[in-house]
């Protein structure tokens, strides 16, 4: 079996979650390549080579690529494609922009958001925002997965890979970049920080959680989420979203602040090793999932919390 | 321009699901059923496009049982021309729904076709893209905004990180997100005009699709549990707790 792994990458660094899939790549079994496209990405490729299990790493460098478009990057799997038993990505949001696009113009049915490899062919996955787990078996001849990143950890380092160029598949034209808006911030990334502070709709305001939220952050050198409640009340950006309709996590420590646990939220977050929850509501339902729960004021509390770290 | 909307009659956001015991599902009798959330506000982009003369027409459709019929009624009472059912029993996995879809847009000619980024229910997000490889069109999903102009379409994409816009010609894809817009209520005159706007049946079989499923279910149970922890009195209880823990 030949797999064919996305990286997921920002040219000069390859992102943890393409080691987290390889990890899921792995367990399916057979040999992984990793295809890094972009422009100017050597310092992703050198890394994917490091990693362990990796046999080949494939770079597909071209101005094409640089802005993760799905049509050109679509087509240039497809292109690879003939060669690989099972296409595998982490499911960040360009990989779910582009695999149902490679998956369609394959004809086969992609498997989404896979939490456990059962076998070769067989996958957990979660429905209905987490509340239901599904064992599906792919019937089609060549796989198509996305995975979801927060469920596997991430392979080591120890490979010494052979790096290939492969040539542009060209592109079509049918979409243009205009430009990049991303947060610039000194911040962990949310799906690979080894803690995170998430505040919630409790805030009030945008400028309550910016006060109070972003400091005690900082103090533990955490990334920032927020709960879809806040996220809709505008106050914290939508890229700081954990939840089913956001980003899912599993960080070492989540510390919910003022966040009272909704289904949607608790699918995002509920695999993080440690919950702390700070809710003046002490029936939340944040509190059945949390390792500690601290009823209270958070304006109180959290200030106070940052002065005792 | 005629904009389609497909959307998708799946268990309201509010209900708590339940597994069925015998693991072969999540049961759905008696359950309450609305639209996709992010199918409302494909409709309401649309609507909202329509309003400021950009398109000429809405047509919604929906591929799913005969009480999928309230679903389009609901759209067609938001503001929606007429609707298509594509009626099957079967449960339908988003490549056939693609595939039933380009059927659907080669009788229709849209200018644009607006999709949920995923359904709430299979969690798949899958059939915009699809769609849009079926038909070689360009896609702009996870959109939180939309500017149509003459031929190609400005969009906001929800990314990792932040925000990217493209630029996509059209005819093109494009997927909705949370902040795209927030969807109208339909008000009780609008519904009862709704009962009377023209709704088409049709059969998978009419496109030519075969919806048998590709991903075989083998079964379906409750997620692994995570026990409630302690309550802790103080922030010094607590971080004493957590030094303990060796967390900090």
């Amino acid at each position: 079996m030949a797999i064919l792994l996305l990286a997921e990458h920002d040219g000069a660094s390859l992102s943890d979650q393409t080691a987290k899939a390889l990890t899921a790549a792995s367990k399916i079994g057979g040999d992984v390549h990793v295809l890094v496209a972009g422009a100017s990405v050597q310092g992703a490729a050198d890394a994917a080579a490091k990693l362990s299990g990796v046999a080949k790493v494939l770079v597909a460098d071209a101005a094409d690529y640089a802005n993760r478009l799905a049509e050109p990057l679509a087509d240039l799997i497809v292109s690879l494609s003939g060669a690989y038993d099972v296409i595998i990505a982490p499911a960040t949001a360009s990989a779910k922009n582009v695999m149902p696009r490679v998956a369609a113009l394959l004809d086969v049915m992609q498997v989404s958001e896979i939490i456990e490899v059962v076998s070769a062919d067989t996958f957990k996955r979660p429905i209905y925002a987490g509340n239901a787990i599904q064992t599906v078996q792919a019937t089609d001849a060549k796989k198509v997965i996305t995975v979801r990143t927060a469920s596997f950890a991430a392979a080591p380092e120890g490979g010494s890979a052979a790096i290939e160029a492969v040539s542009s598949a060209g592109n079509a034209g049918l979409s243009a970049f205009v430009e990049d808006a991303l947060s610039s911030s000194d911040r962990p990334e949310l799906t690979s920080a080894k803690i995170i502070v998430s505040g919630g709709r409790a805030l009030g305001s945008s400028e309550k959680f910016q006060e109070v939220i972003l400091p005690l952050a900082d103090k533990f050198g955490a990334a920032v989420g927020a709960s879809r409640a806040a996220v809709d009340a505008g106050y914290a950006p939508n890229d700081w979203q954990v939840g089913q309709t956001g980003k899912v996590v599993a960080p070492d420590l989540y510390v919910a602040v003022g966040i009272s646990g909704a289904i949607q939220h608790l699918a995002g977050m509920k695999d993080s090793k440690v919950i702390v929850a700070i809710n003046k509501d002490e029936e939340a339902p944040i509190f059945q999932v949390a390792d500690y729960g601290l009823v209270g004021d958070l304006f109180q509390l959290v200030p106070e919390l940052e002065k005792a770290l | 321009m005629k904009i389609l909307v497909p959307v998708k009659r799946v268990v309201d956001y509010n209900v708590k699901i339940r597994v069925k015991a015998d693991g072969t599902g999540v049961e759905l009798a008696n359950v309450k059923m609305s639209m996709n959330p992010f199918d409302e506000i494909s409709v309401e982009e649309a609507l909202r496009q329509k309003e400021a003369g950009k398109a000429e027409e809405i047509v919604v459709v929906s591929i799913g049982p005969a009480k999928a019929e309230e679903t389009l009624r609901t759209a067609l009472a938001m503001g929606a021309d007429r609707a298509i059912l594509v009626e099957t029993e079967d449960s339908v996995e988003p490549l056939a729904v693609a595939k039933i879809l380009k059927g659907v847009v080669e009788a229709e000619n849209p200018g644009l076709v607006i999709l949920g980024k995923q359904a709430i229910d299979d969690d798949s997000n899958q059939t915009g893209q699809m769609l849009a490889a079926l038909l070689k069109w360009g896609q702009a999903t996870f959109a939180s905004k939309l500017e149509l102009g003459e031929g190609s379409a400005k969009v906001t994409r929800e990314v990792d990180g932040g925000l990217q816009t493209i630029e996509v010609k059209l005819p093109a894809i494009v997927t909705t997100d949370l902040r795209l817009n927030e969807p109208r209520y339909a008000s009780l005159p609008n519904i009862m005009k709704a009962k009377k706007k023209p709704l088409d049946k049709k059969a998978p079989a009419d496109f030519g699709v075969d919806t048998a499923p590709r991903l075989k279910v083998l079964k379906t149970e409750e997620p692994g549990g995570r026990k409630a922890g302690i309550k802790v009195g103080s922030v010094a209880e607590l971080v004493s707790s957590l030094k303990t823990a060796g967390i900090l």
